[in-house]
C-alpha cells in the first residue's frame, strides 16, 4: 500500500471519529502553542533588552570599585558604591578618572566621565518625587549620548562654578510639573536646596539600567560639595569611559585596567576595580534571558509531552477498538508493515495537524502579548522565529511517531486468528 | 489430478495455560481444483482450526500443508499474508466489511494490499457486477441489507482470483431465503469460474449442496464417514 493511500485512509479514519480526533489534536495544539508563545516571549524579551543595552553605545566602558566576582551582574543602575566592602579596596577618585583620560597612557580612551550618584527628594510647589541624582561633568553628555529636548545639559563652566543648576529626566519633569516642556528657567528644590532647571532630557525608555528618565543631573562639584557626601572629597562612584571606536573597546579596557592597577598598587589578579563593557552587559543579560527562554520553553514542552501521551492513549484505544478490523485486513493480505504504517500515519497526522494549528494559535498568543505590552507602554515585541516553528513542528511530528510506535506495533503484531475472533 | 490443497498429518496444538490442547490430531486429505466441499463437525471438533489452517491464517504445529503448490508450514508471517492475499478469499459469517469504506472500497482492499494501483477500480467494479451489485457500489455497508453485505464480501473474496474461497458459515447471519440466494451465488461462481469452494458449516442443508463433505470429530476425520462424506 502506498503512502498516499495510507494518508487518505488515515484521514478517513480520523474523520470518522471527529470528536475524539479533535480532543486529541487539542492536546498537541496547546503544547505547540505554548512552546511557540513562550519562545516568542523569551526571544522578544531578549531582543528588547539587547536593544536597550545597545542603545547605551557600543564603545562605552564602565569602571566600578570592587573586584569582578563581587560585582555581581553589573551596576544595576548605578547604586551606591563600595559593593565590595573589603578594607583593602580603594575607591575610585577624580584623579583616577584624570589618569584614564590621559591620552598618552590610554590612547584608545576618547573621553572620560566620572559621576557620583545618590537618591534625593525633588520638590516643586506641592509636588514631590524621589529621583536618582547624578553629579556629572560636562563630558557626560557626549559619553552617554545624552540628548536634550529643550535647554542644555550641564556644561563645563557650570561644573567649575559649582552652580546650582539641574537637567531633568523627562519622567522627573513630568512628575514635578505635569509636563516635560517649557520648564526651563523654573526653580526646583533638591533636598531643600534651590536648583534652576536648565534642560530636559529626551526619554530613553525604561531600560535595563533602571529608568533613566526619572533622574536629575547636577554639576559634579555641586553634588560633591552639597548633596552627596563621600568619605573623601575626591571620590567618584562610576567612571564612564568612551573608547575611540567600537573595535578598540578591548584595548581601552586593558589600558584602563593597567592605569588603575598602577595607581592602586594592587597585585596582579587582585584588582580592586572592575572594567565592564557594554559587550559584557550583553553577555550577562543574554545568559539570563537565554536561561529564561529555555525555562519557559521547557515548561511548555511538558504540555507538549502530555499531548503526546494523549495521542498514545487514544491510539491504544483505537487499536483495541479496531482489533477485528486489523484481523480482517490481515486476512485480506495486509502485512505487518501495512498495519504499522496505517496506525503510524494516523498518529503522526494527529500531531502534525495539532502542530500546525498550534503554530497559528501560538503566534496569535504572542501577537496578543505584544499588543498588550505595547498598550501598557512597554517597548516589547515577541518574536516568532522560524527556528521555533521548525522546532515545534518537527518535535510534534516526532511525538506523534514516538507515541504512535507502541500502539501501532501492538496492532501490527496481532495474530489474525485472535483478532478476527475478538468481539 | 490437479490438487489445489494437499494436507498431510496436520496437527495443531494450542497451549491453554499448563495444558496442551490438540485441536487437530493428524488430518490428511486432498482437494481438487474446482471442487466444492464442506467441512462439518460439532463444536470443538476442530472445524475452526481447520479453516484457519487451510486459510493460511495460522500455521500447523506439524504436518505438511501445500496450497496451490506452495508449502505453507515454514512461512513467515509476511509470506503467509502474501499467500492469503493471492490465493485465499474469505467469506465470514458476520460479513466483516469496513463500515467507513463504500462497497467498492471494501472490494478494493485486497487489491490495495496486493500493491495494485492501476485498474483497481475497474476490477473491483467487475467483481461487484458479478455478484449483482452494480447499482450499489458507492453505498456503505450500513446502507445495505444483510444479503447485499454478504454479496459485497463474496465480491471481495473473488476480486484477486484466489485459488480457494473459504466461507465460514456464509449464511449463518441471514434468513433462509437470502441464505439460499447467497449459496446459489457461490455455487454459480464455482460453475462459471471454476473457483474451489470450501464451506465450513454445521448446517446439513448447506452441506448437501456440496460435492463432498469432510466431517471432523475430536480433531480427526470422522471414522463413521468415507472420503466422499457418505455415512458408512
Amino acid at each position: 500500500m502506498s503512502f498516499a493511500q495510507a494518508l487518505l485512509e488515515a484521514l478517513e479514519s480520523l474523520n470518522g471519529n471527529k470528536m475524539r480526533s479533535g480532543l486529541t489534536v487539542l492536546g498537541i495544539v496547546i503544547g505547540v502553542a505554548a512552546v511557540i508563545a513562550m519562545l516568542a516571549v523569551g526571544n522578544g524579551a531578549q531582543a528588547s533588552i539587547t536593544g536597550s543595552i545597545s542603545s547605551i553605545g557600543t564603545n562605552l566602558l564602565f569602571v566600578f570599585r570592587g573586584a569582578q566576582d563581587s560585582a555581581g551582574g553589573g551596576p544595576g543602575g548605578g547604586g551606591p558604591p563600595g559593593r565590595s566592602n573589603s578594607s583593602n579596596t580603594r575607591p575610585l577618585t577624580m584623579a583616577d578618572a584624570a589618569a584614564i583620560g590621559d591620552p598618552f597612557a590610554a590612547p584608545h580612551v576618547a573621553a572620560v566621565a566620572p559621576i557620583i550618584q545618590g537618591n534625593a527628594t525633588l520638590t516643586y510647589g506641592g509636588e514631590k518625587t524621589s529621583a536618582q541624582i547624578s553629579g556629572v561633568t560636562a563630558e557626560y553628555k557626549s559619553v552617554r549620548n545624552i540628548e536634550v529636548s529643550e535647554g542644555d545639559f550641564i556644561n563645563a563652566e557650570q561644573a567649575l562654578g559649582r552652580m546650582s543648576v539641574v537637567a531633568l529626566g523627562p519622567g522627573a519633569a513630568d512628575t514635578l510639573f505635569g509636563r516635560h516642556d517649557g520648564v526651563v528657567g523654573e526653580t526646583i528644590r533638591i533636598e531643600g536646596q534651590p536648583f534652576r532647571v536648565i534642560g530636559v532630557l529626551v526619554s530613553k525608555g525604561g531600560g535595563s539600567m533602571g529608568s533613566e528618565d526619572n533622574a536629575a543631573y547636577i554639576p559634579f562639584t555641586t553634588a560633591q560639595a552639597r548633596l552627596i557626601k563621600r568619605g573623601s572629597l575626591d571620590q567618584v562612584d562610576v567612571i564612564f569611559a568612551q573608547a575611540t571606536t567600537a573595535e578598540t573597546v578591548k584595548q581601552a579596557s586593558d589600558e584602563i585596567a593597567n592605569i588603575l592597577r598602577q595607581r592602586h598598587r594592587t597585585p596582579i589578579g587582585q584588582d580592586d576595580f572592575t572594567v565592564f563593557s557594554q559587550e559584557d552587559f550583553l553577555k550577562t543579560f543574554q545568559t539570563i534571558t537565554g536561561v529564561l527562554t529555555i525555562f519557559l520553553g521547557g515548561i511548555a514542552g511538558i504540555s507538549l509531552l502530555v499531548g503526546g501521551i494523549g495521542i498514545m492513549n487514544i491510539m491504544l484505544v483505537s487499536v483495541t477498538e479496531r482489533t477485528r478490523e486489523i484481523g480482517l485486513r490481515k486476512a485480506l493480505g495486509a502485512r505487518k508493515k501495512d498495519i504499522l504504517l496505517q496506525f503510524l500515519t494516523e498518529s503522526s497526522l494527529l500531531s502534525l495537524i495539532g502542530g500546525i494549528i498550534g503554530i497559528i494559535f501560538g503566534w496569535l498568543i504572542a501577537f496578543t502579548v505584544g499588543k498588550v505590552a505595547t498598550a501598557m507602554g512597554t517597548n516589547f515585541t515577541p518574536i516568532v522565529g522560524t527556528d521555533a516553528i521548525i522546532l515545534s513542528t518537527s518535535f510534534s511530528a516526532a511525538i506523534g511517531l514516538f507515541f504512535g510506535i507502541y500502539p501501532a506495533s501492538r496492532a501490527a503484531s496481532l495474530e489474525p486468528v485472535e483478532a478476527l475472533r475478538y468481539e | 489430478m490437479d490438487l489445489v490443497i494437499e494436507a498431510r498429518d496436520l496437527v495443531k496444538t494450542y497451549k491453554m495455560g499448563e495444558f496442551d490442547v490438540q485441536a487437530l490430531r493428524g488430518v490428511s486429505f486432498n482437494i481438487e481444483r474446482g471442487e466444492i466441499l464442506s467441512i462439518m463437525g460439532p463444536s470443538g471438533s476442530g472445524k475452526s482450526t481447520m479453516m484457519n489452517t487451510l486459510g493460511c491464517l495460522d500455521r500447523p504445529t506439524s504436518g505438511e500443508y501445500i496450497l496451490d503448490g506452495e508449502s505453507v508450514g515454514e512461512m513467515t508471517d509476511d509470506q503467509l499474508a502474501s499467500v492469503r492475499n493471492r490465493k485465499v478469499g474469505f467469506v465470514f459469517q458476520s460479513f466483516n466489511l469496513l463500515s467507513r469504506l463504500t462497497a467498492l472500497g471494501n472490494v478494493e482492499l485486497p487489491l490495495r494490499y496486493a500493491g495494485m494501483t492501476e485498474g483497481r477500480r475497474e476490477r473491483a467494479q467487475a467483481a461487484l457486477e458479478a455478484v449483482g451489485l452494480k447499482d450499489r457500489m458507492t453505498h456503505r455497508p450500513y446502507e445495505l441489507s444483510g444479503g447485499q453485505q454478504q454479496r459485497v464480501a463474496v465480491a471481495r473474496a473473488l476480486v484477486n482470483n484466489p485459488a480457494i474461497v473459504m466461507a465460514d458459515e456464509p449464511t449463518g447471519n441471514l434468513d433462509s431465503k437470502v441464505g439460499k440466494e447467497i449459496m446459489n451465488l457461490l455455487l454459480n461462481l464455482n460453475k462459471d469460474r471454476g473457483t474451489t469452494l470450501i464451506i465450513v458449516t454445521h448446517d446439513p442443508l448447506i452441506a448437501e449442496q456440496t460435492q463432498r463433505v469432510i466431517r471432523l470429530r475430536d480433531g480427526e476425520l470422522d471414522p463413521n464417514y468415507d472420503k466422499g462424506g457418505k455415512k458408512l
